[in-house]
């Protein structure tokens, strides 16, 4: 110990404080300050480009989700698309029958009854195209035999409600 | 890691090895000297490699690299000298440079004062360079102030100088191009441990920042020091008390000055304990403010200074043996000791750094839980 104190050297320590605090604050100046600047600044760097890649990856991959899932929906549009036509396709042609159907029967209908009125139209003015036709026949032959009309009338009107149709 | 584990298994087994062949060589070695000559030069190379060892750790006031004798039996210093910086009352300042000394062989001369070097400490003399001595051998000449820029402090603002460049040179880096470039890349992941596994895990993420740039420049600072006192040239300075008290007094000052309510708070008033022990706590607690830098400058200090002692001595186990198992052995040991030193180095850089950054931590910590 009092080898060692006596091997001090106050101008040793005096140069080594000088020295070495100037060093310290030159190095802090021209180089720690500047180097550890560009290291975290890289460090920075790569973090945030780590960071956006992820983050581009993450955002591909909803992309990805986002097409799959349009895809699918899109699919089945189509495929619900094509049942409504289907469908669609199917109930007009039933409608279509149907209608048809109906205007159909209507249509007979209405030539059923046509005929119906027509034929009442022409056994009346067959009755009475009859009628005269017989009252004529029956003037031209009355003519010659019948001298009181009024007996003959009767007689004729007697014999029409004789006749029967068919 | 696994390399690591092999490293320390090879590092351990020449330990071994070594150990139990030096303890076998010692004895024959007793065996066979037994006259008195050969026992007195290698007590006499024992002293200079001592000597050696003792001077290699001072500091010195000449840059010197080796020295050797010529054939003339002069010592011959290979090296530079430095300015000597010194002030006492009655002298004033004295600037000189260090060739005036001679290595310790002159008293030098400086505006008709005199100063003698002695024992590496410059003692204030006459003109012939005369030293009195007290009863315990220590000279009692006055010592002026020594402000000299040594060999340590030469070292220490070369060290800076290539700290600075180095690391102001990456920065420089850093504004053409995201990414480190050359030497860059080498220290740009240790940058990221200080920060990463030794600020932000002590200090906490809200207030590592203002410490950062004390804890790279301390890391790299002791780091370096430590790797380049390993070279042949070996100017360690972290073996210099001065240093490491300089570097944990900086770290204490650190501490104190950014500490807020809740450190104070915890020497002055510890929560949560009756009051006698509050009282008999607070000169404790101060102590320990105190302690624990202090337990960083030794730490650093003993750690680097037994590890140059040991590294030396077994160098110097090659010259006292001098046969075909000793030295080879001396040799491996002192390799395996290299390796081992190399990641001291490193080690106590780490120490010293994390302990601080976790005195730091607790300075700024948050009790939110109290």
């Amino acid at each position: 110990m009092e080898k060692l104190i006596e091997q001090f050297s106050l101008g040793l320590f005096f140069w080594q404080s000088v020295l070495f605090v100037a060093l310290v604050l030159l190095l802090k100046k021209f180089a720690w300050k500047p180097i550890l600047e560009a290291v975290n600044d890289r460090e920075e760097g790569i973090k945030n480009a780590l960071e956006s890649a992820e983050e581009a990856k993450k955002e591909m991959q909803s992309l990805n989700a986002d097409n799959e899932r349009i895809l699918k929906e899109a699919r089945a549009e189509r495929d619900s698309l094509l049942k409504d036509a289907r469908e669609i396709k199917e109930k007009i042609i039933s409608d279509a029958k149907e209608e048809a159907q109906e205007q159909a029967s209507g249509i007979i209908d209405a030539a059923k009854s046509a005929i119906e009125v027509e034929k009442q139209a022409a056994i009346s003015h067959l009755k009475s195209q009859v009628a005269n036709l017989s009252i004529e026949i029956a003037e031209k032959v009355v003519q010659k035999e019948l001298a009181a009309k009024e007996d003959q009338l009767a007689l004729v009107d007697k014999m029409l409600g004789d006749v029967t149709l068919n | 890691m696994r390399r690591d584990f092999l490293i320390k298994k090879i590092t351990f087994l020449l330990f071994l090895v070594s150990f139990i062949s030096v303890a076998q060589h010692h004895d024959n070695e007793h065996a066979k000297h037994s006259t008195s000559h050969t026992e007195e030069t290698e007590a006499s190379l024992g002293e200079e490699i001592k000597e050696f060892i003792n001077h290699h750790l001072l500091d010195s006031h000449d840059f010197g690299l080796f020295s050797y004798e010529d054939e003339h039996g002069k010592e011959v210093h290979v090296g530079s000298p430095l300015p000597v910086i010194l002030y006492d009352a009655e002298s004033g300042l004295n600037v000189f440079s260090s060739s005036k000394f001679h290595h310790g062989e002159t008293v030098a001369e400086n505006n008709g004062s005199f100063f003698k070097l002695y024992h590496g400490k410059i003692y204030k003399t006459d003109a012939a360079g005369t030293i009195t001595y007290d009863d315990h051998h220590h000279a009692t000449n006055t010592k002026p102030i020594d402000f000299s820029i040594t060999k340590n402090v030469s070292f220490i603002f070369l060290v800076a100088l290539f700290m600075f460049l180095v690391f102001t040179g990456m920065a420089k880096n850093y504004k053409t191009s995201a990414l480190p470039k050359g030497f860059g890349r080498l220290l740009e992941p240790l940058i990221l441990y200080v920060r990463d596994e030794i600020a932000i895990p002590n200090i906490g993420k809200k207030h590592y920042r203002k410490y950062m740039s004390y804890l790279l420049t301390v890391f790299f600072f002791i780091w370096i020091v430590n790797l380049l006192g390993l070279t042949p040239v070996g100017i360690n300075v972290t073996n210099n008390i001065a240093v490491t008290l300089s570097l944990a007094l900086i770290t204490y000052l650190l501490t104190t000055f950014t500490a807020n309510k809740n450190y104070w708070g915890h020497i002055f008033w510890m929560p949560g304990v009756p009051t006698p022990m509050k009282i008999l706590l607070i000169p404790i607690e101060l102590l320990g403010t105190i302690i624990k830098p202090f337990s960083l400058m030794i730490r650093l200090y003993a750690n680097i200074t037994a590890g140059h002692i040991v590294l030396m001595s077994i160098i110097g186990m090659m010259f006292i043996f001098k046969n075909w198992i000793g030295s080879p052995l001396s040799f491996g040991l002192a390799f395996a000791l290299s390796l081992l030193e190399l990641l001291v180095a490193a080690l106590q850089a780490y120490i010293f750094t994390m302990l601080s950054a976790l005195y730091f931590g607790s300075a700024v910590e948050e009790h939110d839980d109290h």
